[in-house]
């Protein structure tokens, strides 16, 4: 092969070099000969991609080399491992604070999967109970009521709105006790 | 050899235990190979279309142990087409016709029915240990039935299996009396599973040692289960999510506390990393840790969680980890013999977060590393030879103790001139991507002795590297080559030239057969060994030439 000369003044280390992308992802110009090159390359197919975005002003995800079973990772693997997620995504941290206590805390609130299991989480940081909650009569029963401020700077009662959006609009959580609480219209205890 | 009774020869025959080893003896003389055919309990069959069930169990009458593999390796990633074959049934059917005594049964890449395991629990009063690795074709109910049946059931252990899930009642069918589980792994069932029953049948089996949960069994589960089974030896968890100020941690914290056996971690297929302090406590025990399937999971926190590892022989893990991260294991794991660094999106090459300075450094502070699997994107010779240097003796110089190799890119024939040359000991090889000509495939068949598996794809490879040595094949267990240049005329003169060998071209256009012009390029060709010749069972789309 008429390379072979320059692979052996190049001490054959090029011959040796290990890459574990395709044949045509190299930076040379030249083709090695004998190397298949009929595959297309993940480079080339991600740019064809972006050209079209380009032609077409809409952006469509860059499609990844369509050579079956590369790179060899197991199928089963493939299908199992878990996308990267709602479970990574990056908590929300909140302020809680509790009227009477010293020093606040700090929540996730992504960790809860509702209202309740967010208050049972609340009453056994804070020790109080919260009452029991009615669209009509917030939380019945109890000296306290949670409440947070929203992005509108607003304090709301928790409870009222769906989970997702609450957690969405959620600046900051704040445990009212005694007669504000009341004040929300609560009757007497 | 001829003056001892054959039952003091048999007690000696016991304390051989490697199949190669078994085989010789059996070669010494006609009496020996009577003796050791009737005591012979474990066979393994690497290829199951090598032999027949039939053959098998006339050869070996007193089996008690069988393993089998089925589908090609390259079945692990899309290259086999479904129904290619490795059906379970035709094995049991026949053991049970001829009541054989099965005791284990360990399966790799075969298609089990639910029908087999039915068949299978119900034919064998003294079956024990139930194993399969990659394999496919049943449900749930198949595994209802071997709770049911199976009285003596020690180890059912599932592997990364594809199940059909049909909920969780399975586990209900372990009768209330059975109380000898050692192993149990469903960690790879998708489906809801009863928890009452779980945590009855943990409770009740003292004898747990390993316990590989699925997703779908919840954190606060764990708990009580490792307080009815703090024997554990090994431990997959479930789901790994919640509350770090929960009433439910602080119970799991206390729980892991007493676990003092645990060697072997997995699992955490769902998991908040702020739980992962729980585990802390027995980190320092720990000689097997898997979290390749923890997407959750960020550097620093895996970082945390290994440096409390210092005995850590065998490390699985994602390559989020990072080189950074790499550094810390090589410096804490100093016990590390096996590493595997997969990628945690394996369609996404750009953003690896593991280069070839993440192995340098492990292969620098880790003197025992014997075993190595690396995804990354690009590795450099001088990394390698560092590498190389720092823990196996120079891989392109000397790979003396090399058994197994897999190779892809841009390699020309002089990397197999040195494979050839000095991995003697090598027993499988997988090439991608890689060779310049007839060569290189011919370097490495006439160098490497002991070669068993070759699978070879889109490599230039053709006709005369492929027939050259027709005798090498029945020295090895089997060939694959696809994307090659290898034709169909090439194929149907091996497979006349060698009535032991099964020649099969896998095609999946919509050719026929008999059109076809001998110079055409065959796309997926299987070869191997066989005393049986033609499988009975081959598709369509499998030609057996």
């Amino acid at each position: 092969m008429e390379n072979t000369s320059a692979y052996q003044n190049d001490l054959n280390l090029k011959a040796t070099e290990l890459r574990l992308g395709l044949p045509g992802t190299t930076d040379e110009e030249t083709a090695v000969p004998g190397v298949r090159n009929n595959k297309r390359p993940l480079q080339e197919v991600a740019a064809a991609a972006d050209e079209k975005c380009g032609a077409n002003g809409k952006s469509a995800p860059p499609s990844k080399a369509q050579i079956v079973g590369w790179p060899p990772v197991q199928s089963y693997r493939k299908n199992n491992l878990p996308a990267k997620k709602p479970e990574t995504e990056a908590g929300i941290y909140v302020k809680v604070s509790m009227d009477g206590a010293p020093y606040l805390r700090k929540i996730d609130l992504r960790v809860y999967k509702g209202y309740s299991e967010l208050l049972q989480a609340l009453e056994n940081m804070f020790k109080f109970t919260a009452g029991e909650y009615s669209e009509r009569e917030g939380y019945k029963g109890s000296d306290y009521a949670p409440t947070y401020e929203d992005k509108d700077g607003d304090w709301m009662l928790a409870g009222d709105v769906p989970w997702q959006m609450f957690i969405t609009s959620c600046k900051r959580l704040r445990i009212m006790k005694g007669s504000e609480a009341r004040g929300l219209g609560y009757g007497t205890v | 050899m001829n003056y001892f009774p054959d039952e003091v020869l048999e007690h000696v025959f016991d304390f051989i235990t490697s199949h190669k080893d078994r085989n010789s003896v059996s070669l010494v003389c006609k009496s020996w190979y009577k003796i050791e055919k009737f005591s012979r309990q474990k066979v393994f069959i690497g290829n199951c279309y090598s032999i027949s069930p039939e053959r098998l169990i006339a050869r070996f009458p007193g089996l008690k142990s069988l393993t089998l593999k089925g589908k090609p390796h390259f079945a692990d990633f899309n290259l086999v087409p479904d129904d290619w074959g490795g059906f379970l049934y035709p094995w049991i059917k026949a053991m049970a016709k001829s009541r054989i005594g099965l005791e284990e049964l360990r399966l790799k890449r075969m298609v089990v029915s639910d029908e087999s395991l039915e068949l299978l629990s119900k034919s064998f009063p003294n079956f024990r240990s139930l194993v399969l690795v990659s394999c496919e074709g049943f449900s749930t109910d198949g595994l209802a039935a071997i709770a049911a049946n199976c009285k003596l059931l020690r180890e059912l252990d599932l592997q990364e299996n594809e199940v059909e899930d049909h909920r969780g009642h399975w586990l209900s069918c372990f009768p209330e009396t059975s109380t000898s589980l050692v192993s149990l792994n469903f960690a790879c069932l998708k489906g809801e599973i009863n928890l009452a029953s779980l945590e009855r049948l943990v409770a009740r089996s003292p004898n747990l040692k390993s316990l590989r949960l699925n997703r779908a069994v919840p954190f606060d589960m764990l708990q009580k289960l490792l307080m009815r089974a703090p024997q554990l030896v090994d431990l997959g968890t479930g789901s790994y999510v919640h509350d770090p100020s929960s009433e439910a941690y602080n119970k799991l914290k206390a729980a892991i506390q007493s676990c003092n056996s645990i060697r072997s971690l997995s699992g955490f297929l769902e998991v908040a990393p702020r739980c992962m302090s729980a585990i802390y406590p027995i980190c320092k025990n720990l000689t097997f840790l898997n979290l390749s399937y923890a997407a959750g999971l960020q550097s620093n926190e895996l970082t945390n969680l290994i440096q409390h590892c210092r005995k850590l022989q065998r490390l699985w893990i994602l390559d989020c980890i990072g080189d950074k991260g790499l550094g810390v294991v090589a410096s804490t794991c100093k016990e590390l013999q096996e590493l595997r660094v997969f990628p945690s999106d394996p369609f996404d090459a750009g953003n690896a977060a593991v280069t070839e300075e993440g192995l340098v450094l492990v292969s620098a502070g880790c003197p025992k590393l014997n075993s190595l699997l690396y995804f990354c994107q690009q590795m450099t010779n001088a990394a390698l030879i560092t590498v190389a240097k720092n823990c196996f003796g120079a891989i392109v110089r000397s790979c003396k103790g090399l058994k197994r190799l897999s190779l892809s890119g841009l390699l020309t024939d002089q990397v197999f001139y040195y494979i050839g040359m000095y991995a003697k000991q090598l027993e499988m090889l997988s090439i991608a991507f890689a060779g310049d000509s007839d060569k290189g495939m011919l370097y490495v068949l006439n160098g490497c002795k002991k070669l068993r598996k070759l699978e070879i794809r889109d490599c230039p490879f053709g006709d005369a590297a492929l027939l050259e040595d027709m005798g090498k094949y029945e020295t090895m267990r089997s060939l694959w080559m696809s994307s090659c240049e290898v034709t169909l005329g090439a194929c149907k003169t091996l497979a006349k030239k060698m009535p032991n060998l099964n020649v099969e071209i896998i095609n999946e256009s919509e050719q026929v057969e008999f059109n076809l012009d001998d110079r055409l390029k065959v796309d997926k060709m299987y070869l191997y060994r066989t005393v049986v010749g033609h499988r009975k069972d081959a598709p369509e789309f499998v030609w057996l030439l």
